[in-house]
């Protein structure tokens, strides 16, 4: 009897030691991180998929980055910049004592290397690659100049405020210019940089090993290293999470979600992305020139239900062209009520031809954004049909669904946006402004064109001041929303899954982040 | 066996590749969908959409395109793929061993169990053996293997874990590249544990893959058995006072492998090309699905250097069922 109280005692004792240790950090271990697909490639200049992304932002840094769980820009490898007075030179300094992976030194030189590789057809390593969305990254630029070995100016020629979030994307990493000339075109193979984590192994189709870079120039990572599993069978990476096979699973549907959020061992974090599904009405077309037309139909759809419905509760209902996560948002403006009474009026008022069958077009691959595409349009479909307006659902395969709407023949489409910078400027001129409506190639494809609207976003550009930024966007969403040349449908809600030995795990709203400082319980 | 065949065969297989080369080159630039487009989906900018078309050569016309492959195919330089940047040769190469351990690991289970399955059930006719095994079988050949698969990884991985649920060997554990053979290298390598490890990881995925051949190879020795061993010369064995082990193995079986053989070929041909669902329920790092996933994204260097390893592949299996067919019945003769 004595043995059993004196346990209990001490058991009574140790609990909150024990609970303390849970809360301690501790380094060692093994992250086992379960994920849809492998990487394409560990060249993130070239990259254009997320699981390259995800591998490879443990591996490269940039000279500025968004914040842990934010989309505020921070220093990296920049300490600091500065912008010219013209606003058409940028000047970062650089942080001194970094080496990359291969033991040469990080400086003015490889920036250079980097950047100048990408946009300099001159370049010896120019053609190493094939450079992928200069628009969101150096395609601004038109001159790199070091200025000394920890100086590096970037000269546009005209100024360009979002240039420096297209910095802190995945597509603008600094490399080891060594790697580089002895890798030559087979760098995405081989990648080299900065980053809290090595890169130790590749097996294609199966996993990514990456291990703790001890020479660190910031805080060392937490665990030793970290294999990135391709588990492509959803089901199976469910139950991989559910038995500890994996620490993490990404990409789960929403099912295995409410499994996941009953399991005491497993956690779920959520956070609201910086995406968004629209519906996109081509305002060039003669039954949808009329505003009060695309009113109606705003009016029409129940985006309530269609959240509920499609995306099981994980979104928001959107009413801007970008979501709330992101600087610039305008709170202020009431989006348009579910109100098929009032559609049904506009569309008399506008003298719209009940006869008439505008073409609905689907997206044939599922999205962040558009987690079932089909039975969205389905369902936008009735809603539609509800009040009066046929629309008949049009398929292309992906390739042609793009190219073709970027030639405006449809009538209304699906479509989205995955964030891009997250800068405001991203979303408004360059979804929604007169000088990308133009086809073929339009990005704008509702083909709106509203000259103040797109002045305001020019001036955006010019200003640096981002207080008066905000202003010019404010104004240019309230402009958005009169004019509707789109139905602005949900963000996305970001989810990650993974296993309650696993602390401090990060989620920013772009679901992009370095795994630095997670760690695991022994 | 007369070499002339055999090299007449290869010269054959040369003509087949050459067609499958200009049908697939075809194909694939029929399918709507502009891999540029494709490779930068939403935020793809005309500009770029045309540099990237240069760059990748998508420019040119269709017979300029076909000459440079074909020029380049005859190098032993098979392209490079679009979405990896990497040669295609490499990265076909471990995918192709990987499907090839699994599809071989399939195949002797399908017919070690499927003959042994059949050549009872056909011996034991109308049996409590015979119904089950043949009823087993019909189960087999209707089983969606996706659902198999999940099941026994639930089964035996999640709820009672005694077998390992995905990939060639344990995180951790890691093979000498020799053969590209897990299981073959870890031997190799006197690595008896680790050897031990991809058996085991390869047991889930085998059987899985099995179910369907299995099942097709036991009907078939079933039936195939049932009629030799109707004939007059089993009779005679039997009559010349032999043992029945030996009258069936030797002088029934023989006689009743000339379907099962041909089963078999076409079987291994499926099971390498079919593998898809099972290396993706498996996280089984094979060919099937780089080829969906080359195709998706249509890299044309990558399904066109797979489908040509594949028909290889068909072509080379085909030979070697014809040559057993001669091997096997002594009737069969070539013709030089």
């Amino acid at each position: 009897m004595r043995k059993i109280w004196f346990s209990l005692v001490l058991a009574m004792s140790l609990a909150p030691v024990m609970a303390l240790c849970a809360e301690q950090p501790v380094t060692g271990g093994t992250l086992i991180w379960g994920r849809g697909g492998d990487s394409v490639i560990l060249d993130l200049a070239q990259a254009t998929d997320g699981e390259s992304i995800k591998a490879g932002i443990q591996i490269f840094e940039n000279l500025v980055i968004f914040g842990k769980d934010s989309m505020d820009i921070e220093p990296q490898l920049a300490e600091s910049w500065t912008v010219s007075e013209d606003g058409l030179t940028w000047t970062f300094k650089l942080r001194q004592g970094v080496t990359f992976h291969d033991g040469t030194p990080f400086n003015a030189q490889a920036v250079y290397d980097s950047f100048a590789r990408v946009i300099d057809e001159n370049h010896p390593f120019y053609g190493y690659g094939k450079w992928k969305y200069l628009s969101l990254s150096l395609g601004q630029v038109s001159e790199i100049k070091v200025i000394d070995d920890y100086t590096v100016a970037l000269v546009t020629p005209k100024p360009y405020a979002p240039l420096l979030n297209n910095l802190a994307l995945w597509l603008c990493p600094i490399l080891s210019p060594q790697a580089l000339a002895e890798h030559k075109d087979q760098i995405g193979l081989h990648p080299v940089g900065t980053g809290p984590f090595k890169f130790v192994k590749w097996v294609k189709d199966d996993q990514i090993i990456l291990e703790r870079n001890e020479d660190y120039w910031g805080e060392k990572a937490k665990v030793d290293k970290i294999i990135l599993k391709s588990i492509p069978e959803p089901s199976a990476r469910l139950m991989a999470l559910q038995s500890g096979t994996v620490d993490i699973a990404d990409d789960l549907d929403p099912d295995s979600i409410s499994l996941v959020k009953k399991d005491d061992r497993l956690a779920v974090t959520e956070r609201p992305s910086v995406n968004v599904g629209y519906l996109a009405l081509n305002t060039q077309k003669p039954a949808l020139k009329d505003v009060r037309v695309r009113r109606a139909i705003n009016h029409a759809i129940d985006k309530e239900t269609l959240i509920k419905t499609i995306f099981q509760g994980l979104a928001v209902p959107a009413k801007n062209p970008f979501a709330p996560s992101i600087w610039g948002y305008n709170d202020a403006i009431t989006p348009y009520a579910y109100d098929p009474e009032q559609a049904r009026k506009l569309l008399a008022e506008a003298g719209f031809d009940h006869n008439a069958e505008l073409e609905l077009w689907a997206m044939p691959v599922s999205r962040a954004y558009m987690p079932e595409p089909v039975k969205t349009a389905e369902l936008i479909q009735a809603y539609l049909a509800a009040v009066g307006l046929k629309a008949k659902i049009v398929r292309h395969d992906w390739g042609t669904y793009l190219s073709k709407t970027a030639n405006g023949e449809h009538d209304m489409c699906m479509l989205g946006w995955l964030g891009g910078n997250a800068d405001p400027d991203n979303f408004l001129y360059g979804l929604l402004s007169a000088d990308t409506a133009q086809t073929p190639g339009a990005a704008n494809v509702a083909l709106w064109k509203n000259a103040t609207f797109t002045e305001l976003c020019l001036q955006a550009q010019k200003t640096f001041d981002k207080t008066e930024r905000t202003q010019l966007y404010l104004k240019a969403q309230e402009i958005f929303h009169d004019e509707a040349p789109w139905v602005p449908l949900a963000h996305s809600t970001i989810v990650r899954c993974y296993n309650k030995r696993l602390h401090d795990v990060p989620l920013r709203p772009n679901g992009l982040n370095s795994f630095q400082m997670v760690w695991k319980e022994k | 066996m007369p070499l002339s065949y055999i090299s007449r065969r290869l010269f054959h297989l040369l003509l087949i590749l050459l067609g499958v080369s200009v049908l697939v080159f075809l194909m694939l630039r029929m399918i709507p969908g502009d891999p540029a487009q494709l490779l930068l989906g939403e935020y793809a900018r005309p500009e770029e959409l045309a540099r990237l078309r240069t760059q990748l050569g998508l420019d040119r016309s269709y017979p300029i395109q076909y000459g440079i492959y074909l020029q380049s195919i005859l190098r032993g330089d098979f392209g490079t793929s679009v979405r990896t940047g990497a040669p295609v040769v490499d990265e076909i190469g471990v995918r192709l061993l990987a499907t090839i351990e699994l599809s071989l690991a399939a195949m002797f289970i399908a017919t070690l169990l499927g003959i042994v399955a059949g050549v009872i059930s056909a011996v034991k006719q109308y049996s409590v053996f015979d119904y089950g095994s043949m009823f087993l079988a019909l189960i087999g050949v209707s089983m969606p293997i996706f659902w198999l698969g999940l099941m026994l990884i639930y089964l035996l991985a999640v709820k009672f874990p005694i077998l390992p649920m995905m990939g060639r060997i344990s995180m951790g554990l890691e093979a000498p590249a020799v053969t590209g053979l897990v299981v073959v290298d870890t031997l190799i390598a006197g690595q008896l544990g680790a050897c031990g490890d991809a058996l085991r990881h390869l047991l889930l995925p085998a059987c899985t893959l099995a179910t369907i051949p299995m099942a097709i190879v036991a009907r078939i020795t079933r039936s195939s058995m049932l009629e030799v061993l109707n004939q007059d010369y089993v009779r005679t064995a039997r009559a010349k006072g032999l043992g029945e082990a030996v009258v069936i193995l030797r002088h029934a079986l023989r006689n009743a492998f000339l379907p099962v053989v041909t089963v078999l070929g076409l079987n291994l041909g499926l099971l390498l090309g079919g593998a898809v669902l099972t290396e993706t329920i498996f996280s089984w790092p094979g060919l099937g699905r780089y080829v969906v996933d080359s195709l998706m994204g249509r890299d044309y260097a990558a399904v066109q250097g797979c489908i040509l390893i594949f028909a290889v592949l068909m072509a080379l299996i085909n030979l070697i069922v014809d040559l057993l067919y001669v091997l096997l019945d002594p009737r069969i003769r070539v013709h030089a």
